[in-house]
């Protein structure tokens, strides 16, 4: 990259420069003349100027122009104007005043946008390089680089960058022709006093740079330490569980104080020096007026200096110091932006970055596939500190061969499933995959016919199925059918050509189903299916989209099947031996498997307004309470419940086990309820204060009598709330209306998730196997009704949140396995990943694997090489390569190490 | 129903629990589960770990153990009868298992919560030892009886 901001900036866009720095001079003149017409009207038509008799008139907009005598003796006068009377001339002036004023506010407004834009182009582009490199950074050089770091400096770092580049060229042209204008008139009005001037002005622009040096240092340290700090920011949100399980917080705390500390001296340094830079040039700029009326009335007194020419010369200065100061401020800008220019472009220079072409999208998009074998000859790999990963390594495999690579943590055996991938260069030797060195081989035939799948799958934020087909997307396919934004992909393109970014369509489809070996997305559809099944994440995600929650008007149809899924269920439910397994909402009848609160919402909370934490004390279901006279009654059952736990807990040590199964409050709260308690005994409720009765409201709200059996309930009490049940859902006012999905036996409810639904009740306490009975029912209706596809579906689009959090190592893992599956590789590389797993499932998973390698059901065989944790599942591979520190010391069929002398069995044990 | 008062009830009536104060007892049971078999499901089963002992409220239930031959029903438990407790005891997978013959509901004490009682009242554990060693003394004389069958066969 361009080592300089301005040379950046003038290859990038000279001809914008140019242009806008032409319309900054085209404005001038309209510019000037606005400064000179308010006064000609005020000295002309107002004070009367040339109006010395009634009928005096002046030209309006009379051009002419007296050249130098030498040149032409006289007057040119272009045109002789109109001929105007007092006060039809100040109309004229005024209107010709307000029209300069529009020309002004357009020429500002199209300079403005011109500049904004050709700045955010430019910030465009640099953005998008720093991001290409990052792309093409050597895999090695991520060792060193923090993530928070880089994302700063793309986004935070260059962002004054965008603001300056407008005013790169423009600014200091344009402010500098106008001070060099003020200048030359003062020098024309008097030698002395110009001379003056000019001394001081040059005495600014040679000391105020000298004294900058200083801030540069300064700005520079500041920089790398507000980077450094967020570096640190993320290695602690990334590290948190370390932080807890070490107790560090406080250590942190105090690193992250003296980092804003260190911040916080040096910009107190910078705003000293920048600040009296400041004061020094206020000064010089006024010590000019100083000398003016020191100088210049000295010499108007001796008679020897005009007092007119010293009144225009201390006029014109006055024009003089608002262009410097506009210079120096341009002038700190750019030691400002530069200095980030320059800070952050060398964190992105770095040796061995991989070609662009390496990483193009082949011709034709074709890429063929590998042939012939895996030859390794003297491969040596030493990592960026000179530790000997692996050393002298030869063998060779057929493509095809379903070989494992065995050997302790760091004996090289991880490191050759890296090399063969492509992700750690050879530092000797040779290693070739098919018809490719692994040094020089296309990103295109790697990423497509060598899958591989590591210890740790990262999954960005996105659905499982995205995920999945995640390694299908390697070029744009068939345009995008409609635009998914306003903006017009045409000039899309042109924007983002001129910016120098990539011009591939991200909405365009990615999917390459020729790659996954079928036809059509039906086909894609059944074929991620079946590999989710292979690595036996299939019911995985059936539990999901079982928990998952859909959009009844954009599945209309999966929305009737899970209603007819409902009506099914709950026949079944009536007859043994599933009866009395569930409780069934019902509008019309309690529910005694819920809890009271749900039975008086009955229904899904939506948002905070009516969530468990906040129904007991919230305004309108209290008014609700109020209005069926319910109020007093479920306080006073609170105060039972808390009566009643405060005598059965109260000399209880707090980490009895019985607490684990108090229900309604915490240890920590009993104390809190006992003094709630004192508060109100014997208090009339209707004086009772509005936190007691939420706190104890909360309570009856969570009391399921099956559960607690405290026998609170009645039928008097249940006909109560099921009116009240009626009432809060006739008067729910506008506003809280999408607080809450009410439960309704007839539709389907949005909020709730799709066994919820399938169920619509409340599975029965103390029911011995309840959940696991319920549950199994739920999938036979399902697989009855031929709806399981529907819920995979739904169970595909859950989304698995940053980094795939929401989802386990193991499930990360086997979808990294799906994935390397899906592309039909010609030879996937399995780097000690799903060690989680026991003996007996990861060799079933192997199997599995291997049956797929085999051909299985689309025919195409490829190679496997499986860097294994648990050398005992070697017996299932064709080939065993065995490593010890960093060498290969051992390889053959596995039968034939099997010997109780060979290295494979020390390692098996 | 004043269902916690009623399981109280209940607990004093077994040997057991008698001598343990009441608001323990409702201690006790307000944080167990009550649960329900149907006739037919299985308590527990032989070698399974042991989490949880019973006290069965209503109904009844057969305690089976495995045999080479198939299983083998060695008692028959009813209404207030506790089980389940060797194996919280002794820390030992279950020796047998424990079937419905028809509806039966019980009460479901979690083995810490068992073993923390025991701890605080040393009289429970007295009355443990009581019932082992009664169990004891019949499973003694059984085996007697039963060494004397086998001995009258041969000769």
């Amino acid at each position: 990259m361009e080592p300089s901001l301005f040379k950046y900036i003038l290859r990038h866009s000279r001809k914008q420069q140019l242009w806008i720095a032409v319309i900054v001079f085209a404005s001038m003149p309209f510019v000037l003349l606005s400064y000179e017409l308010p006064k000609q009207i005020v000295n002309g038509p107002i004070q009367g100027e040339g109006f010395d008799s009634p009928t005096a008139t002046a030209d309006f907009l009379r051009l002419a122009w007296e050249p130098p005598s030498f040149i032409y003796d006289g007057e040119l006068v272009f045109f002789s104007g109109f001929d105007m009377e007092r006060l039809p001339y100040l109309v004229a002036l005024c209107i010709a005043f307000l029209g300069l004023v529009c020309i002004n506010g357009l020429f500002k407004f199209y300079i403005n946008t011109y500049k904004g834009r050709i700045g955010e182009r430019m910030l465009r582009r640099l953005r998008y390089e720093l991001l290409d490199r990052v792309l093409r950074f050597p895999i090695a050089h991520f060792k060193r680089v923090k993530a928070p770091e880089v994302a700063t400096m793309i986004k935070d770092e260059v962002e004054p960058l965008g603001e300056f580049i407008g005013d790169a060229f423009s600014l200091p042209l344009f402010q500098a022709s106008q001070a060099a204008i003020a200048l030359a008139f003062i020098v024309m009005q008097n030698y002395w006093l110009g001379g003056i001037a000019l001394v001081v002005v040059l005495g600014q622009t040679l000391i105020i740079p000298r004294l900058r040096r200083q801030l540069l240092v300064l700005m520079k340290r500041r920089q790398l330490m507000a980077r450094a700090l967020s570096g640190r920011v993320g290695e602690i949100v990334d590290g948190i569980a370390e932080v807890h399980v070490n107790d560090t917080t406080n250590y942190e705390r105090a690193d992250l104080a003296n980092r804003l500390g260190q911040i916080f001296f040096i910009r107190y340094e910078l705003f000293q020096r920048k600040y009296f830079i400041k004061f020094l040039n206020n000064f010089l700029a006024q010590f000019t007026p100083f000398l003016f009326y020191l100088v210049g009335g000295y010499f108007a007194i001796r008679g020897s200096l005009d007092i007119g020419q010293l009144i225009a010369v201390i006029a014109a200065y006055k024009d003089l110091p608002s262009p410097i100061r506009e210079l120096i401020n341009w002038d700190q800008k750019r030691l400002d932006v530069q200095i980030k220019y320059s800070q952050v472009i060398e964190q992105f220079e770095t040796d061995n970055m991989v070609e662009p072409d390496r990483q193009s999208i082949p011709d034709g998009n074709v890429v063929l596939p590998l042939e012939g074998q895996i030859e390794v000859s003297n491969v040596g790999v030493t990592d960026d500190t000179g530790a000997k990963l692996l050393e002298r390594a030869t063998f060779k495999l057929p493509l095809q061969q379903h070989a494992a690579a065995v050997g302790l943590v760091n004996s090289g055996a991880e490191t050759i499933g890296d090399v063969l991938a492509g992700l750690a260069a050879p530092t000797a030797g040779r290693a070739q995959v098919g018809q490719y060195n692994v040094e020089d081989v296309p990103a295109a035939v790697i990423g497509r016919r060598v899958a591989y799948v590591g210890v740790e799958t990262y999954l960005p934020q996105a659905s499982v199925i995205d995920s999945v087909l995640y390694g299908l997307k390697h070029a744009p396919l068939q345009p995008p059918t409609e635009d998914s934004d306003n903006i017009p992909r045409t000039l899309e393109i042109a924007e983002a050509r001129r910016a120098g970014n990539s011009i591939l369509d991200i909405d365009a489809n990615w999917i390459d189903f020729e790659a996954a070996g079928v036809k059509s997305a039906g086909e894609l559809q059944h074929r991620v299916h079946k590999v989710l099944e292979v690595v036996e994440l299939d019911q995985d995600i059936f539990d999901l989209g079982l928990r998952g929650t859909i959009d009844p008007e954009g599945a209309p149809e999966l929305a009737e099947s899970v209603m007819k899924a409902r009506t099914e269920l709950r026949e079944r439910l009536l007859e043994a031996p599933l009866k009395d397994l569930v409780d069934p909402f019902d509008h019309e009848k309690y529910n005694h498997q819920a809890t009271l609160g749900e039975n008086l919402m009955f229904g899904t909370a939506v948002g905070d307004t009516f969530a468990d934490a906040n129904l007991a004390s919230n305004a309108y279901m209290l008014g609700t309470l109020e209005k069926s006279e319910l109020d007093g009654e479920l306080f006073n059952m609170g105060r039972g419940i808390a009566e009643t736990v405060a005598e059965l807990f109260s000399d209880l040590p707090e980490d009895h086990p019985f607490f684990e199964q108090l229900s309604f409050m915490s240890s920590e709260e009993i104390p809190e309820y006992k003094k709630v308690l004192t508060r109100t005994a014997g208090v009339d409720f209707a004086n009772v204060k509005a936190e007691d009765i939420s706190a104890l409201l909360k309570l009856s709200f969570a009391y399921i009598e099956p559960r607690h059996r405290l026998g609170l309930m009645t039928d008097e009490l249940e006909a109560k709330i099921l009116k009240a049940r009626e009432m809060f859902r006739e008067n729910l006012p506008e506003e809280n209306a999408g607080g809450v999905e009410f439960y309704d036996e007839e539709a389907y409810n949005q909020a709730s998730s799709l066994q919820d639904n399938i169920l619509f009740g409340r599975v029965s306490y103390g029911m011995a196997q309840g959940p696991a009975r319920i549950g199994e029912e739920i999938q036979k209706v399902l697989t009855e009704l031929d709806l399981r596809d529907a819920v995979f579906q739904v169970g595909l689009r859950f989304n698995v949140g940053t980094g795939g959090k929401r989802l386990n190592a193991l499930q990360r893992s086997k979808i990294g396995l799906a994935r390397a599956m899906l592309k039909n590789p010609d030879l996937m590389v399995v780097n000690r990943a799903l060690s989680s797993l026991d003996t007996r499932a990861h060799e079933k998973m192997i199997k599995a694997v291997m049956e797929v390698a085999s051909g299985g059901e689309s025919g195409h065989r490829f190679g496997l090489f499986w860097v294994l944790q648990n050398a005992e599942l070697a017996r299932n591979f064709e080939h065993v390569l065995v490593f010890e520190d960093g060498a290969l010391v051992e390889e053959g069929e596995p039968v034939a190490l099997a010997g109780s002398d060979s290295k494979l069995s020390a390692l098996v044990g | 129903m004043a269902g916690l008062q009623h399981e109280v009830d209940l607990l004093r009536r077994i040997p057991l629990f008698a001598n343990v104060e009441p608001a323990k007892l409702k201690l006790l049971a307000f944080t167990s589960e009550r649960i329900t078999y149907e006739d037919g499901q299985e308590l527990f089963h032989q070698g399974d770990a042991g989490d949880a002992a019973y006290v069965i409220i209503s109904g009844s239930a057969d305690v089976i153990v495995d045999t080479p031959d198939g299983e083998f029903r060695v008692a028959h438990v009813d209404k207030n009868a506790f089980v389940g407790e060797i194996a919280i005891l002794c820390d030992v997978p279950r020796t047998a298992t424990i079937k419905a013959s028809e509806r039966v509901e019980t009460l479901k004490i979690m083995k810490e919560h068992f073993l923390r009682m025991l701890k605080e009242f040393p009289e429970m554990g007295i009355e443990v030892m009581r019932v082992l060693a009664d169990r004891l003394g019949s499973t003694t004389e059984e085996l007697t009886d039963a060494k004397n069958k086998i001995r009258e066969l041969q000769a």
